[in-house]
């Protein structure tokens, strides 16, 4: 069973969002990057770019496939993670913690309410596991 | 109507492995173990094992074989002695591509030929078709009752070695014998799709479960690991040899695809052969060139190759390259160019992304000399 930290909320796209302050801090979850394989490559938006709740933010790229990211939460994008540009198996290695791929600073907070809980995304992942 | 999968004799070993199965040109097969990267570097590094019985067997023999053979393959099957093996290609007679294939002389009027899983039905129609079968030349269909494990890697001389009861330190590169591993009957060839040294061993169905414990068994002691379909797409990839149906189908001849070399117009008459000395004699229109990315986005299949935001080409296969540590492609680009060095670019997600043309293999061949 994958990990899936309870203080995390989830996006029904395998990204988690994890509140610092008043920002939000994005990654792909365990199960996500267990799915997708080695990581070879991760596209990030520019600092300063608008993201929008539930549209692509970036693109991930494993052996296998590509992927689109999706932002859980609207809001300008704040901070990136560089260091995924020279190290992208991070993503692989630890998605919920040097694995990080975007802060947001939110444009709405109500957004975050309709973010998945630990234990409906564990549900979303069990029926798709099978 | 949905096709069940197939399964080859191996499907229990690789579920109970832990392998992730996926459907693979009507087969259910292990496209990775623990992950792709690993896989591909162990085979570069020690030895991987390949399932790769979902390949299609045909058998030919009698004494007008070679003479059915040259008229459905490119390359001359006339220069085989016994024991040896042979890479060709079925054309239509326009050119294009039926299937790749190997080409083993087993005896003085038998041969064995090995098609790829997605087009057994179609290359038995198509050999049946050009030479019904008959008692000059029989036809059987070995592809259900045939297992074939692929030992891959500089360790595979060492472990096959260890389990043979023939020398197989003595069998050159496209060569095949007739031995028993872990005491299994199998055609032991030197031949492979990696770059790597070693061996495709062909034996009975029923039988295929037990040499592949005996391999990862004996093994153990070279770093033997099961390797899925991913790390064979990305071994396979590094040396540009091509895959059918991303890199060579029916709409590409093999002129341009770099395989002039198994194409032989002075043995005579074949299908195709009047089409292809046109093209060789014009010259292609395009290429099959090795891409290396600037960047590390990957450049897959259909995306187009573009020059001065024109597009003059189209990439059949790319994926990030373990070994070269770097986005590689390969791509049909128009001849002009196609030489090394050019400097291209592949659209990727609307945007050209920087490419070069470079030389090809990407990552160097260890395959056995001579």
């Amino acid at each position: 069973m994958a990990n899936v930290p309870a203080d995390l909320r989830y996006t029904r796209e395998h990204e988690w969002a994890r509140r610092e302050g008043t920002r939000v801090r994005v990654g792909i979850t365990a199960f996500a990057q267990e799915q997708l394989g080695d990581v070879v490559f991760v596209e990030l938006p520019k600092i300063g770019a608008a993201a929008t709740a539930s549209k692509p933010f970036g693109v991930v790229e494993s052996v296998k496939a590509v992927s689109d990211l999706f932002a859980p939460v609207s809001g300008k994008v704040v901070e990136i993670n560089a260091e995924l540009a020279q190290k992208p198996e991070t993503v692989n290695a630890d998605p919920y913690g040097k694995g990080w791929m975007i802060v947001l600073e939110p444009s709405s907070a109500a957004e975050w309410d309709a973010l998945l809980t630990a234990a409906e995304y564990e549900t979303l992942i069990a029926q798709a596991g099978h | 109507m949905e096709t069940p999968l197939k399964r080859t004799p191996l499907f229990d070993a690789h579920v109970k492995a832990g392998a992730r199965m996926v459907p693979f040109g009507g087969w259910e097969m292990p496209v990775q173990y623990t992950g792709i990267i690993e896989e591909h570097r162990t085979v570069r590094r020690a030895v991987g094992l390949f399932d790769v019985s979902h390949m299609g067997e045909f058998e030919v023999e009698g004494h007008r074989a070679l003479e059915v053979l040259q008229r459905l393959t490119t390359n001359d099957v006339a220069a085989l002695a016994i024991g040896q093996v042979q890479y060709s290609v079925f054309c239509r007679p326009d050119g294009g591509i039926v299937d790749d294939l190997t080409i083993y002389r087993l005896d003085a009027e038998r041969y064995m030929l090995t098609v790829n899983a997605s087009n057994i039905d179609k290359d038995w129609a198509h050999v049946t078709g050009a030479a019904p079968p008959g008692p000059e030349a029989r036809w059987t269909n070995m592809s259900e009752t045939t297992g074939l494990v692929a030992v891959q890697g500089p360790r595979a001389e060492a472990l096959v070695g260890r389990l043979a009861d023939t020398d197989v330190t003595a069998l050159g590169y496209y060569r095949v014998a007739r031995g028993k591993v872990a005491g299994v009957p199998t055609l032991i060839s030197r031949t492979g799709y990696t770059g790597e040294d070693g061996f495709e061993l062909y034996a009975p169905a029923g039988e295929t479960p037990r040499l592949w414990a005996a391999l990862l068994d004996a093994g153990r002691t070279d770093g033997v690991v099961p390797v899925g379909l991913g790390a064979r797409d990305t071994l396979r990839l590094e040396m540009k040899y091509a895959l059918y149906g991303n890199d060579i189908d029916e709409t590409t001849n093999p002129l341009e695809a770099g395989l002039g070399w198994v194409v032989k117009p002075a043995k005579g008459d074949f299908i195709g052969r009047e089409a292809l000395e046109r093209i060789r004699a014009a010259g292609p229109a395009r290429r099959l060139v090795g891409l290396e990315m600037a960047d590390r986005s990957v450049a897959r299949h259909g995306y187009p190759v573009v020059k001065d935001g024109a597009a003059i080409g189209i990439v059949t296969s790319g994926t990030y390259g373990p070994s070269v540590e770097r986005a590689i492609a390969m791509a049909y680009v128009a001849t002009a160019h196609a030489a090394v060095g050019t400097e291209l670019g592949v659209e990727i997600r609307g945007q050209a992304k920087a490419a070069r043309v470079v030389k090809t293999p990407f990552h160097p061949s260890r395959v056995k000399k001579g």
